[in-house]
């Protein structure tokens, strides 16, 4: 018996393992392509290693693009709607919870269309409208679309949902109003959902690419994923430096999954879990 | 702290809404007003507004003019639109299928006892983190016909790679790969999740009862996970039905299979902000609203077919 066990947990690692391969393979030879040298990423039959670590790749597409600037920008603006996508959507998901006034359904509703429609819809009209407030090309701009959140109201509804009711009776006949109910009491039980919407709304802040690529023109004004897009057109053949450019714009985001995944796996599966 | 008396001053017990009532909803509103309000300003309103610059031409000045219908009987005639919708509905009914099942595949390994879980749940979440222009990159430079790995390894078994990325046929599939590499540890994760709410002891029954591995999957995995499932796919469909990021970065503007490829959002991308013509973006764009919709309705109806609720 236990050599059966044993062959058929064989065959499951080996499996996973080719599937790991086959993930990691991009990542890897991004990694090896970026320190070549031009020619050498161009000869044909093609070189595994590269001869010599050719680390200035990264300096010259340090230099040839403002990545500095992507960065503080792609930061920003992940920075800022964050705050506001938790803080707003936590606020009137605990509302939605727990507090049954007039017009709920209603203004639900409103929530659960806004979930169903595909983000496109809205493009052109925030575009006219940004133009019009003079705030296109600015990190402002970039903030704007993500400042509020029906997927985050409805994700943090069902935290809300799920916590005792008698812990919030407690508080009431302690004396606290609603605000203090929420404040105190609610948000600090609901961390775990917090963190998942937060990781949720950065990493999506982070991949946005339409949005920065209409509404910010100039380099300087780029987040990370629309300065990747002007990298290609400057350097169409010079695989190495693209290669390079493209570390650079995901190495931090690794990073910081890597150092959080258990948050991050987590937020994830409880998406999925009865919605 | 004063105790909050459940009686207001006024005609008490009568009155059906008391002050600690009227306390709750000022809170509710004040809670729910910056969601709401953002939502109808950055969403609602657009989303009408959309659908009105539908039935305008958007001339030089950004100056719109009301056509009716034209828009849409245009849209209908164009066969560049009907292309762009066959891609797109291609690249979903190719992806979504292929990926979902993978996912479940792998969540189903990663649901049995092994070592190393948290290592490969890493591993194959890695691309759901990687900015798309990125992972477009590099992937464009794997399918480089001349110097890309695919088709060195190819040359190994002796066969010729084909233009990945120039050849018509080939291009929408060559990014359908790329689709599902990207999203796969994403449905993984949540079909592991939901794997992981089947308790064991439904297993352990059918292993007594003699059932193997297979009808195992079926009777008891398959039905169980089927709500989780369905979430997955409709997720899936969505998105893929939206596919840009992908097209705009792995396809040059010049490259001729465009026409073979661009998407639906595609579309409406080069209308409304490289050839400036609003009007028919919107449409282009509310045609892709009532795809969507039709579809998800379409799943909805489907559902008490297959998904297994308790």
């Amino acid at each position: 018996m236990k050599g059966k066990i044993k062959s058929s947990n064989l065959i499951v690692h080996i499996i996973l393992i080719i599937g790991a391969f086959a993930m990691l393979l991009p990542f890897i030879w991004m990694i090896i392509t970026s320190l070549k040298n031009l020619t050498e990423s161009t000869t044909i039959p093609i070189t595994i290693m590269p001869k010599d670590f050719k680390w200035s790749n990264y300096i010259d597409v340090w230099n040839q693009l403002p990545f500095a600037k992507f960065y503080i920008n792609t930061m920003l603006m992940m920075f800022f709607r964050v705050i506001g996508s938790v803080f707003f959507s936590a606020m009137a998901a605990y509302a939605f919870a727990r507090i049954d006034f007039p017009g709920k359904k209603f203004f639900f509703m409103i929530i659960l269309i806004q979930m169903m429609i595909p983000g496109q819809i809205f493009i052109i009209p925030q575009y006219i409208m940004v133009s019009k407030l003079g705030l296109l090309n600015t990190v402002t701009a970039l903030v704007i679309p993500g400042m509020v959140s029906a997927f985050g109201t409805f994700l943090l509804r069902q935290f809300f949902i799920g916590i005792p009711k008698e812990l919030e009776e407690a508080a009431i006949l302690d004396g606290c109003n609603r605000w203090q109910v929420f404040w105190k009491v609610m948000l600090p039980l609901t961390r775990s959902g917090l963190v998942a919407l937060g990781i949720f709304t950065s990493v999506f802040a982070y991949k946005d690419l339409m949005w920065p690529l209409i509404v910010n023109m100039s380099l300087d004004k780029m987040p990370l994923a629309a300065g990747m897009a002007s990298l290609q057109g400057q350097y169409s053949t010079n695989f190495p430096q693209l290669m390079a450019g493209s570390m650079i714009a995901i190495w931090p985001m690794l990073i910081i999954f890597i150092i959080f995944q258990k948050q991050f796996v987590e937020g994830v599966a409880s998406t999925g879990s009865k919605s | 702290m004063i105790k909050q008396k459940n009686t207001s001053k006024r005609s008490d017990k009568k009155l059906k809404v008391s002050e600690k009532d009227l306390n709750d909803y000022y809170w509710a509103y004040f809670m729910i007003a910056p969601t709401i309000i953002g939502l109808i300003i950055l969403n609602i309103w657009p989303l009408i507004q959309t659908i009105y610059l539908s039935f305008n031409r958007t001339g030089d000045f950004g100056i719109n003019q009301w056509i009716g219908l034209d828009n849409y009987k245009q849209m209908l005639a164009d066969p560049i639109v009907w292309q762009a919708t066959l891609n797109t509905l291609k690249y979903t009914a190719i992806s979504v299928p292929i990926g979902v099942i993978l996912s479940l595949g792998i969540a189903v390994l990663l649901n049995s006892k092994i070592k190393g879980k948290t290592i490969y749940r890493t591993i194959y979440f890695l691309p759901m983190v990687s900015a798309p222009a990125a992972i477009a990159m590099v992937w464009r430079w794997l399918y480089s016909s001349d110097f890309g790995l695919i088709n060195y390894l190819l040359s190994f078994v002796g066969v010729k790679g084909p233009n990945w990325l120039t050849n018509p046929k080939l291009a929408l599939l060559s990014i359908v790969v790329v689709g599902i590499w990207s999203y796969l540890g994403y449905n993984m994760i949540i079909l592991l999740a939901g794997l992981q709410e089947i308790p064991k002891s439904f297993y352990e029954a059918a292993t007594i009862d003699g059932a193997g591995p297979i009808r195992q999957f079926f009777s008891i995995t398959f039905p169980l996970i089927s709500p989780t499932m369905f979430f997955v796919v409709i997720t899936s469909m969505i998105t893929g039905l939206q596919v840009f990021d992908l097209i705009f970065m792995m396809i040059s503007k010049s490259n001729a299979v465009m026409e073979s490829t661009q998407s639906l959002v595609y579309l409406f991308y080069n209308y409304s902000f490289v050839m400036n013509d609003k009007g028919y973006g919107s449409t282009i764009i509310v045609l892709l609203l009532a795809i969507i919709l039709l579809i998800t309705v379409i799943q909805l109806k489907l559902q008490k077919k297959w998904v297994h609720y308790e």
